[in-house]
């Protein structure tokens, strides 16, 4: 069985990491989950959320990510978010203006759309808290 | 005959012609670089939505529940044309040809009977096609504030098309933009994005996935979910592809109108010193025909 996967965070707009993983552990729509190597092929999409990635070296990362989905097989995770930051002081600024954004659609949406971006706007004020 | 004066003045206004143009090529060169660092960039992630997109449309693409961003709405009617150009000119045949391509594609709608609308995106496209189509605008999006365009701009016209695709403003909808293909080659490209359309994954990949995903929440979900996530993308790249393409016409542009200033300045000048030992031979003629005659 191998150690080690394959890890990959890539945005639209450029790739952020991409690097050999232990585990790592992805805030899925349904809930948090840990994917490790030899995991059985999964795709799912994200909630915005905290990636905790442990490399082969034992050395832990974290990413911010919003939206997006989660590719994951035995030899590879890949997570492609629609936004990501690394999960410190800089991305913070970032996420605070998604997060304004957010509020802004949250009062304009109605009727299912929004509940959806309620539960966002819940979503990103988690993150933010738990980045602290 | 132009006397040497206007020779002159003729020859420093082609130098600095020469100066300008030659300074765009060398920004339009720089530009390009950064433009297809970011295509560069963009490309993984393009690449594996439209794996897992194809693979997602291909399982319930076909269903009877199917989203109707994939399945359609059952007529081909209305179609949108969005056409994606420049908002600045002096880069050669870029935006011409994306226009020719919408024109073509124009006449052979109209020709089948069908309603045509169009959004432009970019001022050059929007003035070119005003003059013959101005009648079937329905928006233009302006694009000249932004410096770079980011996915959050491509994210918010795709959600502006879905929107109106929502309210029934349309059935089809297709993008024109320039496929980067070399500095030299642009190649306009017609790309249908509403409904999504996505080539079915080849027998290779389909013998290599050995393992078949499981979906979370379900298929449908996260097809609901991607989708639109996949249409924005699509935009995205369109316009990375967009800017490269341009900034590409544009080195060449400027790379032949330098060489043609070049060229220009040496004909001129060769005129100057002709004209230049002409007054001098008259002159001498006159001063010995005078002293001869004394």
């Amino acid at each position: 069985m191998a150690n080690t996967m394959q890890f990959d965070l890539v945005s639209p707009e450029k790739r952020l990491a991409s690097l050999e993983a232990t585990q790592v552990q992805i805030p899925a729509a349904e809930g948090d989950m840990t994917a490790m190597p030899d995991h059985a092929p999964v795709i799912t999409t994200l909630r915005p959320g905290l990636v905790k990635v442990t490399g082969a070296d034992g050395s832990e990362t974290s990413f911010a990510v919003t939206g997006g989905f989660v590719e994951i097989n035995a030899e590879a995770t890949s997570v492609l978010a629609e936004h990501a930051a690394a999960g410190d002081a800089d991305s913070r600024a970032a996420l605070e203006g998604f997060l304004e954004d957010a509020r802004k659609r949250a009062t304009e949406a109605e009727g299912d759309h929004k509940d959806v971006v309620e539960k966002f706007v819940a979503d990103l004020e988690q993150l933010l808290e738990d980045m602290v | 005959m132009p006397s040497l004066k206007d020779l002159k003045n003729r020859i420093d206004s082609v130098k600095s012609t020469r100066k300008i143009t030659k300074a765009m090529q060398m920004v339009a060169a720089a530009k390009l670089r950064r433009a297809q660092d970011a295509a560069e960039n963009a490309r993984p992630y393009a690449e594996r939505m439209e794996a897992v997109m194809s693979g997602l449309a291909a399982s319930v693409g076909d269903s009877d529940n199917a989203p109707r961003l994939i399945a359609g709405t059952g007529s081909d009617q209305v179609q949108m044309l969005v056409v994606m150009t420049s908002e600045r000119g002096l880069c050669g045949g870029f935006n011409s040809s994306i226009v020719k391509a919408a024109r073509l594609k124009i006449q052979e709608l109209q020709a089948a009977g069908k309603t045509v609308k169009i959004i432009t995106i970019g001022k050059k496209g929007r003035e070119q096609l005003k003059r013959d189509y101005a009648n079937l605008f329905v928006a233009h999006i302006d694009m000249s504030d932004v410096k770079k365009v980011g996915y959050d701009d491509a994210a918010g016209i795709a959600q502006s098309l879905m929107d109106r695709f929502a309210d029934g403003e349309f059935d089809v909808c297709t993008i024109f933009f320039n496929r980067f293909v070399s500095v030299i080659s642009q190649e306009p490209t017609v790309k249908q994005i509403i409904p999504a359309v996505f080539d079915a994954p080849d027998a290779e990949a389909e013998a290599s996935a050995a393992a078949p995903y499981d979906y979370e929440p379900s298929e449908e979900g996260v097809l609901a979910d991607l989708l639109p996530r996949s249409i924005s993308t699509q935009i995205f790249t369109a316009f990375l592809e967009n800017a490269a393409s341009e900034e590409g016409a544009r080195m060449t542009a400027m790379d032949n109108a330098t060489r043609n200033a070049g060229e220009m300045i040496e004909k001129l000048t060769i005129e100057f010193n002709r004209s230049r030992q002409a007054a001098i031979t008259n002159e001498l003629i006159e001063i010995i025909s005078g002293a001869e005659a004394l």
